[in-house]
């Protein structure tokens, strides 16, 4: 099992095929006083949700503020940032968002893995990692750098997941801390928040 | 081996940091680019692409290569550069443009415009394509500039992959376009030609946005997917000059996902309407 640490800094999680009922059911779990600040890296079509209606639906019905990343934005704890077609979101060494134009990743981009291996840096042990259903296997590598730096590692049990590969990929990639179905992903990482540890 | 016998090593962060800026260090000195005001998330993957495809074992071998070799800092441009781009790239801006934008440039005897970061042309040609169809081409004037040269010399030929076509033009039927885009090229080979009509008042240039200075007094800017490549001081500093270079009441265009709200600038523009990524220059509040 992981290793029980006091606090974690983020999570940060990739999502791909199936990933908008996924997220609808997990981000309501976190409370109005969770106070991590969460990336959600989604694949999505070229040119698609240009109206920012992702982030109205989520908002809608979680606790805490949901945006869509614009480059520059400062990270605020408790806000969750959620990716937007055409570009790779990273995360940048002064506590900012970045986006970027550079090729696909694993046929994506946004891709998990850029995700994963930028946010790891800045936060490195306090990471908390996690992979939904998709049918892809980004986020594989991602994961697996997380894993290294220290940080904590959550994949959807492959079994319930509406698109296994991406669970699967992440499983075969490096020693998962938790392998959860989908709901009981959101209370888990509900406890996460720094307030409710001693 | 097991997934669990699978260790990814994890680099000395502290170090990179260092060799990172020893390379900008003798790329600035040497060449006279200062890419120390780069988003710094976004070079670092750049360079280690580019560590990973000369297969060096760490960033700072790559400080004697790009001193001693030219050709070596043209690859780092290169692949600094991104020059991912498509004809009428998010049509509903074009459209937008056309409908909003273009209509008030009528009553100007002369326009200018101006596409900083305009990698391989294709967004300048679908400018030129929009104008030409308002009637505007033949008194505008394009400026087009980037600092990759080998992107500028594709602009400036206006030849595209032929397997391109069907791309854009369905952008361009979603940008509004009221013809058939293949009125605008013709086929040779696996090829695309852009009509010559399109490029007569189109200048291609060289030009730094980290360090040229404006080409003054234009009606509109175009500077889309390429504030992303810097950090917030050098985005203010480019916005400033941009800024500057727009007539009283122009236009500046940023890309799909790029906003002034969180620069020094904001003030100097309003967005024509929300999410429209078209900006207008507001007249100057005196300090009186
Ligand atoms: C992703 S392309 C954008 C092309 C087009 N504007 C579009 O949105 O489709 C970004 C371009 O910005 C250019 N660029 C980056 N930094 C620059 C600089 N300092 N000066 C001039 N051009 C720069 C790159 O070379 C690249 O061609």
């Amino acid at each position: 099992m992981y290793a029980a640490q006091n606090s974690y800094s983020a999570i940060a999680i990739g999502v791909s095929a199936g990933g908008f009922e996924a997220l609808a059911q997990l981000l309501p779990a976190f409370p109005k006083d969770f106070d991590l600040p969460i990336f959600i890296t989604q694949h999505q079509l070229m040119d698609a949700d240009r109206n920012g209606f992702i982030a109205k639906y989520y908002s809608q019905r979680c606790n805490l503020p949901v945006h869509e990343a614009y480059h520059g934005t400062q990270i605020k704890a408790g806000h969750i940032y959620h990716s937007v077609s055409g570009y790779h979101l990273q995360i940048e060494s002064n506590g900012s968002l970045t986006l970027s134009v550079a090729p696909p990743l694993n046929h994506a981009i946004p891709s998990i893995d850029i995700l994963f291996e930028s946010a790891v840096e800045y936060y490195q042990s306090g990471l908390v990692g996690v992979v939904l259903t998709g049918q892809n296997t980004d986020g594989a590598v991602g994961i697996s750098t997380i894993k290294a730096y220290g940080g904590l590692t959550i994949v959807q049990d492959p079994d319930g997941a509406e698109a296994r590969s991406m669970p699967d990929a992440a499983i075969a990639a490096t020693q998962i801390d938790a392998i959860l179905p989908l709901d009981e992903i959101g209370p888990f990482l509900a406890k996460l928040s720094n307030r409710e540890s001693p | 081996m097991s997934a669990q016998d699978k260790v990814t090593s994890v680099p000395d962060l502290d170090l990179e940091v260092l060799e990172i800026h020893l390379l900008l260090t003798a790329i600035e000195q040497r060449y006279g680019y200062d890419f120390f005001n780069y988003a710094m998330s976004s070079l670092k993957r750049r360079v280690r692409n580019i560590q990973c495809d000369e297969n060096l074992s760490s960033i700072s071998e790559l400080v004697p290569k790009i001193l001693h070799d030219p050709q070596m800092f043209d690859r780092f441009l290169v692949e600094m550069s991104v020059t991912v781009t498509r004809m009428f790239r998010n049509p509903q801006i074009f459209k937008r443009i056309k409908e909003s934008l273009l209509p008030k440039l009528h009553t100007y005897p002369r326009i200018k415009i101006w596409h900083a970061g305009c990698a391989t042309g294709e967004e300048v040609y679908s400018m030129a394509i929009l104008l030409a169809e308002a009637d505007l081409l033949k008194k505008t004037h394009i400026y087009a500039t980037d600092y990759n040269n080998q992107s500028l010399a594709i602009a400036e030929k206006g030849i595209y992959p032929l397997e391109k076509m069907q791309d854009f033009s369905k952008n361009y039927l979603a940008a509004g376009g009221q013809c058939s885009f293949a009125d605008y090229y013709h086929a040779k080979y696996e090829h695309a030609v852009m009509a010559s009509i399109l490029s007569k008042n189109i200048t291609f240039a060289h030009h730094n946005l980290m360090r040229d200075q404006s080409f003054g007094e234009m009606n509109i800017i175009f500077c889309r997917n390429v504030l992303i490549y810097f950090d917030q001081i050098l985005q203010d500093k480019v916005l400033t000059m941009m800024r500057d270079s727009l007539i009283h009441r122009g236009y500046l265009v940023l890309g799909d996902r790029e906003t002034i709200s969180f620069t020094g600038i904001s003030e100097s523009f309003t967005e024509i309407e929300p999410r429209s990524r078209i900006y207008q220059k507001q007249p100057e509040i005196s300090g009186f």
